[in-house]
């Protein structure tokens, strides 16, 4: 048996080089939609990727604790206070948690000597904050917010041109307080931020949290917790322990908290699904009828081989043995390909040509190409397994010749 | 007297339309074990149709056929495949090797289907190429030899599993007649020396007159039957 499979092997592999032009442009194929497979599923991963984390970055967190009506209606009637102290130890020891923060948001305006814009000011804990989201990286200007007495603030730097406004001048910003009161009080820029989305750098203001609860008269509430996760695995399991530690509070998970993302990475998701069946069918095409018309082309060899005695199903085998390895060496130079350009866009794919177009669709100027070993199986096992089953026809086309007929076709 | 092939009232019809054609009508024949038998006729006569119903490659309409004994119009398709790896050898007017296969390995070929130890096929195959003067040209691919070389290659793999019975058709067609004569020779030497059965379909004179058995077929039925010592 082994000799045989040794024979099929060896006539398969000598047959895929009788007509080299036809076996090149085939091969080529393949390996292109290997290549795009590959690649568009890291393209797709990496824009996914970008957008997720940026969100997870931009405050959301992995997780966040709200008092339960405060996500249908962000007011400062719907605040909470600071965490007990069971909920604080778990925090504080979980090891899945790298960091979180107690937070005042609320809606406010903001007015320079010139303009005025409404943004969310965000009361925050500036050493907790450092480790849990993006602002201190990306307070490019000035400095950044020292504790949470902090009379500071920190703007966007899209936000501080639409203001005409900069580092050191005063700005002033407005909230309904406790008592549905304007309460309003005078801020000087200590900082500017860049990130990565205008649209970011246009909805927030940072000031120092106790601040902020001072002049809401909100006493020690805060509004949210925001927590940071070790990776995204884990989210599930941490909400489940801190929904257990505190019942009576509102703690989702970041594909809650904001359904678009989630829905969005849903269709992505479906999208690579329907690439790499689109791109498959495209190249199945392609060779099926490749080996058609290598089987029409030998149907004298095929009555030669049964006269011989070799049974169909061997002479099956040989045109299978023919496809395999067709969509082996395909594979391996589409993986290969593949393998090189995500080297060479290790630092992703720059777009800053389309940055405008790009901004809208919530991406920055470059773009991670992000593979998945789960996309890359999934790509070479339909190629394969699909390759193999499209080869099934013109294998059995070549095993269903009547010998007479064959060895007399001209 | 033992026989190799035996064909009872064998008859293969065609339909075209409405009209039938009788590429064999109630053929009659025994072949003798050890002959050297030429089915000689014009064209549309009925030799290849009765050669390839004996060699199972295609089925009659009617009759027997019994090849060592063994009832060939009745079997399987999986038997008459075994049959043809084990008790037949053929021989066809071209296209007789395996492109992709060097003149040592299209030898070994049926040897290989049929489960040989690799050392045994391959110290087979040395010698019959030998044997039929190809020896040095192990290597070469059915594209690197000429036609007369090609056609003894094809005459080496039918003789060298031993087979019972060579069905050759045609086998001098393309060849030019020294290379034919040459060809002839060696088959009568095979047939001389292993006692296989040859049976020959052609049109060629000089093919018939190394036959030791002369069959005349025309429209599908036997006319003249002649043995010569």
């Amino acid at each position: 048996m082994v000799d045989y499979l040794k024979l099929l092997l060896a006539l398969g592999w000598r047959n895929l080089w009788r007509n080299r032009r036809r076996t090149f442009v085939i091969l080529f194929a393949i390996a292109l939609g290997v290549w795009s497979m590959v690649t568009m599923a890291a393209f797709m991963r990496g824009i996914i990727h970008q957008v997720v984390n940026d969100a997870i970055n931009n405050l959301t967190g992995h997780i966040q604790i709200h008092a339960p009506q405060y996500r249908d209606d962000p007011v400062i009637e719907h605040s909470m206070t600071l965490p007990s102290a069971a909920l604080q130890e778990l925090l504080q020891k979980n090891e899945k948690i790298i960091a979180w923060s107690a937070r005042v948001r609320v809606p406010a305006v903001i007015a320079s000597e010139r303009e005025s814009s409404g943004v969310t000011l965000v009361g925050i804990d500036p050493s907790r904050e450092k480790t849990l989201s993006f602002l201190f990286e990306a307070t490019k200007k000035g400095r950044y917010l020292k504790d949470v007495e902090d009379k500071g603030v920190i703007i966007g730097r899209k936000l501080a041109e639409r203001l005409q406004t900069g580092v050191g001048k005063r700005i002033v910003l407005m909230s309904q307080d406790r008592n549905n009161e304007i309460a309003d009080r005078g801020f000087r820029i200590v900082g500017i931020f860049d990130a990565t989305l205008e649209s970011t750098e246009l909805a927030y203001v940072f000031v120092g949290r106790s601040v902020v609860q001072k002049m809401l008269g909100m006493g020690q509430d805060i509004s949210e917790i925001g927590i940071k996760t070790r990776d995204r695995e884990v989210v599930d399991a941490v909400t489940a322990k801190l929904r257990q530690a505190a019942p009576r509070l509102d703690i989702q998970p970041w594909n809650v908290l904001q359904p678009l993302l989630q829905a969005r990475v849903t269709i992505n998701n479906g999208f690579t699904i329907i690439w790499f069946v689109v791109v498959f069918v495209a190249m199945g095409f392609g060779l099926v009828n490749t080996l058609l018309m290598a089987v029409f082309e030998r149907t004298r060899e095929f009555g030669l081989f049964q006269a011989l005695g070799m049974r169909p199903r061997f002479i099956l085998g040989q045109v299978m043995c023919e496809a395999f390895f067709l969509l082996l060496i395909g594979l391996a130079i589409g993986n290969l390909l593949s393998l090189l350009t995500l080297q060479i866009y290790s630092d992703g794919i720059d777009v800053s040509g389309l940055a405008k177009g790009a901004q809208m669709i919530g991406l920055s100027n470059v773009i991670p190409l992000t593979s998945q070993l789960n996309d890359v199986v999934v790509a070479n096992a339909l190629v394969i397994g699909l390759g193999l089953l499209a080869s099934f026809y013109p294998a059995w086309r070549a095993a269903r010749y009547v010998p007479v007929e064959a060895i007399t076709r001209t | 007297m033992e026989y190799t092939v035996v064909c009872k009232q064998l008859s293969k019809l065609y339909h075209q339309g409405d009209v039938t054609i009788a590429a064999l009508n109630k053929v009659d024949l025994q072949i003798q074990k050890g002959g050297f038998v030429c089915l000689s006729g014009p064209s549309g006569s009925g030799k290849t149709t009765l050669l390839n119903m004996i060699g199972g490659l295609d089925h009659p309409t009617s009759g027997e056929i019994h090849v060592d004994g063994k009832r060939v119009d009745q079997m399987s398709k999986a038997d008459m495949a075994e049959m043809r790896l084990r008790q037949l050898g053929f021989v066809f007017q071209a296209y007789n090797l395996i492109p992709v296969l060097s003149a040592h390995e299209n030898v070994e070929f049926v040897m290989q289907l049929q489960g040989m130890d690799k050392k045994t096929r391959a110290d087979k195959a040395r010698a019959i190429l030998k044997e039929v003067g190809l020896e040095g040209m192990e290597r070469r691919r059915p594209a690197e030899l000429s036609g007369g070389q090609q056609q003894r290659v094809a005459v080496a793999r039918a003789m060298v599993s031993g087979p019972s019975l060579i069905l050759a058709d045609e086998p001098t067609a393309n060849l030019d007649s020294v290379t034919a004569e040459m060809l002839l020779q060696m088959m009568r030497r095979l047939n001389d020396v292993h006692g296989t059965t040859f049976l020959i379909s052609t049109h060629d004179k000089l093919v018939m007159s190394y036959a030791k058995r002369l069959i005349g077929l025309h429209d599908g039925e036997i006319v003249d039957d002649e043995r010569r010592n």
